[in-house]
């Protein structure tokens, strides 16, 4: 039987593996007419129990510019789940009927749970406040592109540390790949957990820094990945109002920062990132959201064995 | 002094801290009415000072996960027809599958049946650290 190999973490991919997606999605981003017929007749599922605009439409559109075709749904109100369906059977049901599937689910780990009742791979479009994978992958293409590598610089993460799911998943993978420093900069109520503080000082031999306010270290900041305070994890409003404006990054802040720094979001921002940063050539994040679509190509690729990735 | 008679088939469990033996009775026997059990508490004992003991006849299984989350002193004596068969001991879990619930509201393991929480040793520092291999999210146990 074949090997199914899912992305359900970004541990999943050796640090190899991720620099060979990242370089491919760049070539793909260069000439994508080469890759327009490698997943024909390639189905994927997309499974998204929770709103997304980003991360479904570039994997539908990664698997459309691939010459493949995409189901799914974007609501899971109008799926079987609505009638109570587990997960587990709703899973091994769609694995017959796609040759891939990328899911996102409110719950931590409910893609762990899909990848053991189904037999394509399957890829984690975020679980909850837990991990996002993929956003790792296209947080990192972007980094490649603008700082044309991707260790020795100072990353400052400013926002919602502690829910903020990409900043868990991205902050493992470059820690992993040799950074050595990270700023962390967030309200008290907001910080990075603790499991993933120690993880990051006892595994990799990580400095962590964390301040309060960004213009403290906006100097020496290479990359400054900012987030979104997130609504949707917290469980009462009130905690939400009183953190919502903790944040937020205007163009004035730019003024001592360095001039080849990059400004990152995952999107959507709400009002972390005033429009005046927009027109700045710092701010990366609309590329960023256009280089997840090549990584996403990439990825496919990679998982369904096909084109650059194809066996024998 | 009390005097408690000798089982001729099932389990002693013997050497645990004093006062646990009660916290082993209510976790893994208290809804066990079919055999006959026997807690003792706070009898002599030449290694810990004070022990307690719990007996249980016709009985052979154990969940040796369970009581070394518990307490890692423990020792299972098995007794067959009167006499010392097997002897085991216990140790802190290394994994651990279904024994407790992940604190983690959000975990899928809280909210799925065909999700059975599991757990990875990560600390055993003065408490026990677990992390759920489903959403990562760290539980602590007193030791």
């Amino acid at each position: 039987m074949k090997d199914i190999r899912h992305l359900i973490e970004p541990e999943d991919l050796s640090v190899e593996e991720i620099h060979d997606l990242v370089d491919l999605g760049l070539k793909m981003h260069k000439n994508p007419a080469d890759y327009a017929e490698v997943c024909k007749g390639q189905i994927l599922a997309s499974l998204f129990f929770e709103p997304s605009t980003r991360t479904k439409f570039s994997f539908d559109s990664a698997m459309m510019r691939l010459g493949g075709n995409v189901i799914g749904f974007a609501d899971a109100n109008v799926t079987s789940a609505k009638k109570g369906e587990s997960l587990a059977d709703t899973i091994r049901v769609m694995g017959f009927y796609s040759d891939i599937i990328v899911m996102r689910h409110p719950r931590e780990g409910a893609p762990k749970l899909a990848s053991h009742y189904c037999e394509v791979p399957i890829i984690n479009g975020g679980d909850g406040g837990h991990q996002h994978p993929t956003q790792t992958l296209t947080d990192l293409i972007t980094i490649q592109r603008f700082k044309g590598k991707l260790d020795g610089h100072t990353v400052a993460f400013c926002g919602d540390l502690k829910y903020g799911r990409t900043v868990h998943s991205l902050i493992r993978t470059l820690a992993r790949m040799g950074t050595k420093k990270f700023i962390l900069v967030s309200p008290e109520e907001l910080q990075l957990p603790s499991a993933i503080k120690r993880q990051l000082t006892t595994k990799y031999g990580v400095e962590l820094q964390e301040v309060k306010y960004v213009e403290d270290v906006i100097e020496e900041i290479d990359i400054l990945y900012m987030t979104r305070i997130q609504k949707e994890r917290f469980f009462n409003e009130e905690d939400y109002l009183k953190l919502k404006n903790s944040y937020i990054f205007t163009a004035n802040k730019l003024k001592t920062a360095k001039k080849d720094m990059i400004i990152m979001h995952p999107l959507p921002r709400v009002n972390e990132i005033a429009y005046d940063v927009d027109t700045d050539p710092r701010a990366v994040y609309f590329e960023q959201s256009r280089m997840g679509v090549y990584v996403r190509m990439a990825l496919i690729t990679k998982l369904l064995e096909v084109g650059p990735y194809a066996r024998g | 002094m009390l005097e408690v008679k000798g089982i001729e088939n099932g389990i002693v469990l013997d050497h645990i801290t004093a006062g646990k033996g009660i916290k082993v009775f209510n976790k893994l026997f208290s809804d066990q009415t079919d055999y006959p059990v026997v807690l003792v508490m706070n009898v002599q004992s030449n290694v810990q000072g004070r022990k307690d003991i719990i007996k249980i006849e016709n009985r052979f299984d154990v969940d040796l996960d369970a009581l070394g989350l518990i307490d890692e002193n423990i020792v299972v004596n098995v007794i067959r027809e009167g006499k010392l068969s097997e002897k085991k001991t216990v140790s802190i879990p290394k994994k651990v599958t279904g024994l407790f619930d992940c604190k983690n509201p959000r975990c899928i393991t809280n909210h799925d049946v065909y999700c059975s929480p599991e757990f990875d040793l990560i600390g055993s520092n003065g408490e026990l650290e677990y992390a759920c291999s489903y959403c990562e999210e760290i539980t602590k146990f007193k030791l």
